[in-house]
């Protein structure tokens, strides 16, 4: 196992910088940081060599990269274009996300595997062809649209709840957005729990127990649910990386200061650092996310084992 | 055996354990109605091993579900019958009254060990559960029969493998789980749905060893399904065949040896691979077997039956009263029962 780990930690690194260099890349080749830092004057071209030389914009961008990247690893995200430091703003933004997404993923289990998992027990009955039905107008839907239409509905018009998020992201304002983020994987969870659950409940496994004479509960408890919900624990875990970067739609319509906002400012304003400095940190919360989840995978399923 | 055999013929009980009478089970699906069960009889005394033989097909494996209780339904339905457990009626209990005899004094064992154990559970757990459910016991202590019941079964290091998971047992130690957990609460019957099928032939003889040595242990009674005469000479007292959803014969397993009282145990004797006909060509049974959904009108068998007459094109032969315990479902047993020497 420790091993694996290690071999999979190296493996990352490849990943890692493949990844990072391209955002680095299409962050500095697209736009000019100095004609961003200047705002609409036309900077005068000493200043502007100075303020190259200063950002170390005249070098080639690989040596770029390798300086950016080393002072990454030294804890240091540079300095936005307009003096403040990337890792002030990551400190404020990644809790506010982090907590996003821990109300959306909280969905996906609550709402998510239970409707699954009726929905899988009760195959071809009302509630399951109703969730069936459910489930697919809500993957049809882009998430701005329902996003925009719950906030009008639940926070404008029945005023239920704060239509935007105050600036501490308050956890019980984060509900509603959280929902709204959680609603396309929620969605899919349901639809993969159900799935599982029915395959699995015509497994040779489930009939023994039958045969065993185990009352239904412990046959759905203890041998159903547990095979059942591999994959969707493993979806979820992956989902999360997924979700903690893809939260710019739902940041926005609620006014969330999170990664997604300031990564959407980043890009407005081509303010470069912000945005390779968030990219690469969602790099590895992805990549982390992942090992985890095939590590989880091994500890759920026992015929799995890494060497 | 003989003794054993009168006994039932009075069908007060008496020894009678399993009485199945008349059993009919469908499968409605989008193709139609498959009849795979179409008035199943047959009986089981205490510690008598019946064998159920036949083509893959016949209605085996659902008449033992329909037993059990553990039928797909849907699609599978019981249309009518009776499934007689110590004189009562299985059909008509509350399912609670029926969950509570399974496992406890009727048990299953099937065929594929690896997919009928959970594969995320350890076998000590799955053993275990039997005594947790049925018998109040704490995990600890279920754990401990449970390395118990692997020892029973000869299961080398029994008590360091209670942890163990279903994948990390050869084919042969899976099935002697299986039988464990059959054996679990000492049942009075148990009824094993091709045990050795998906093993390796130098471990079939084992298994089935074990599984004869463990029943005359617990003095149980044994439904051993099969589609292999091989395996049921040494092991069975008595034969049920099955075809197309009936039984068409059943006999004392010598008996039925020596001379068959109907074509298609003929046909099944005869594809053995005999030693003493080496090199000869090995007979087959012409045909395939009926489809389900559209059995023959008359004998099921006729189109496959080289003695098939008119009269069994249009007549359903009923089953005939051949010897005391012998039956036949054939219009022409007499002949067919005469029939000696050389077969074929
Ligand atoms: N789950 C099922 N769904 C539909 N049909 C089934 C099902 N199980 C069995 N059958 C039907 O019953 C027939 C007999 O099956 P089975 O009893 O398993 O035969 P065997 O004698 O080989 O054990 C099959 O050929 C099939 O047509
Ligand atoms: S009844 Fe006729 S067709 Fe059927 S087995 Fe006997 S001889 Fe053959
Ligand atoms: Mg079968």
């Amino acid at each position: 196992m420790g091993r694996y780990v290690i071999r999979r930690l190296l493996q990352m690194v490849p990943v890692f910088v493949g990844a990072t260099f391209l955002i680095f890349v299409m962050v500095y080749a697209l736009g000019d940081p100095v004609a961003a830092l200047s705002g609409d004057r036309a900077p005068d071209p000493a200043t502007a060599a100075q303020i190259r030389r200063e950002l170390h914009l005249d070098q080639p961008l690989w040596q770029q990269y390798l300086h950016y990247m080393g002072q990454i690893f030294t804890g240091n995200f540079g300095t936005t274009f307009d003096g403040q430091q990337v890792l002030d703003k990551m400190g404020t933004a990644f809790p506010v996300t982090l907590r996003l997404t821990a109300v959306a993923v909280v969905a996906e289990i609550v709402v998510g595997v239970t409707l699954g998992v009726l929905g899988g027990l009760r195959r071809g009955r009302l509630l399951d062809s109703g969730v069936l039905v459910l489930t697919l107008i809500v993957v049809s839907v882009p998430t701005f649209v329902s996003g925009y239409v719950l906030q009008y509905l639940l926070g404008v018009k029945w005023a239920w709840v704060s239509p935007a998020v105050a600036l501490g992201a308050p956890l019980d304002e984060l509900l509603l957005p959280g929902c709204v983020l959680a609603l396309v994987s929620l969605a899919y969870v349901t639809r993969l729990t159900r799935t599982s659950i029915a395959e699995n409940a015509r497994a040779d496994y489930v009939r023994t127990a039958v045969a065993k004479g185990l009352p239904r509960r412990r046959i759905v408890v203890r041998h159903l649910l547990r095979n059942s919900l591999i994959p969707v624990v493993t979806f979820i875990g992956a989902d999360i990386g997924t979700l903690m970067g893809g939260a710019v739609v739902t940041e926005r319509i609620f006014n969330v200061h999170g990664v997604g906002y300031e990564l959407y400012q980043g890009i407005v304003r081509q303010n470069s650092p912000t945005v390779v400095g968030f990219v690469t940190v969602l790099v590895i919360v992805f990549l982390l996310a992942n090992l985890i989840v095939d590590l989880l995978y091994a500890v759920l399923d026992p015929r799995i084992r890494y060497a | 055996m003989t003794a054993e055999g009168t006994r039932q013929e009075d069908g007060s009980g008496g020894g009678v354990l399993l009485d199945v009478r008349e059993l009919k089970v469908e499968f409605r699906t989008r193709d139609g109605v498959a009849h795979a069960v179409n008035g199943v009889n047959y009986r089981v005394s205490a510690g008598e091993t019946l064998a159920v033989l036949g083509e893959s097909g016949s209605g085996k494996s659902v008449t033992a579900q329909a037993v059990l209780g553990i039928l797909d339904t849907p699609p599978g339905h019981v249309t009518g019958g009776e499934i007689l457990f110590h004189g009562r009626d299985l059909l008509r209990m509350g399912a609670e009254e029926r969950r509570r005899i399974r496992g406890t004094r009727l048990a299953m064992i099937f065929q594929d060990a690896l997919s009928a154990l959970n594969p995320v559970l350890s076998v000590g757990t799955q053993l275990g559960e039997m005594f947790e459910v049925h018998r109040g016991m704490s995990r600890k202590e279920a754990r401990g029969c449970a390395a118990e019941l692997m020892d029973r079964v000869r299961i080398p290091a029994a008590r360091s493998r209670v942890g163990d998971y279903p994948h990390q047992f050869s084919g042969g130690m899976r099935q002697r789980i299986m039988i464990a957990m059959a054996l679990a609460l000492g049942p009075d019957l148990i009824i094993a749905d091709e045990p050795t099928t998906a093993l390796d032939v130098t471990v079939q003889a084992q298994v089935m060893d074990l599984l004869a040595e463990l029943r005359r242990e617990y003095a149980m009674g044994l439904v051993l399904i099969t589609h292999d005469l091989g395996v049921v000479a040494d092991v069975a007292d008595r034969i049920a065949v099955m075809y197309a959803g009936r039984i068409v014969e059943t006999a004392p397993v010598h008996d039925l040896y020596r001379a068959p009282a109907h074509p298609y145990t003929r046909g099944l004797l005869d594809s053995i691979p005999r030693l003493d006909q080496k090199g000869r060509e090995l007979y087959a049974i012409k045909g395939l077997p009926p489809s389900l959904t559209a059995i023959p009108p008359g004998c099921p068998f006729h189109p496959r039956c080289p003695k098939a007459q008119d009269v069994c094109r249009t007549d359903r032969p009923p089953l005939y009263d051949v010897a005391p315990g012998r039956a036949s479902a054939c219009h022409f047993w007499e002949e067919t029962i005469s029939e000696r020497g050389d077969r074929r």
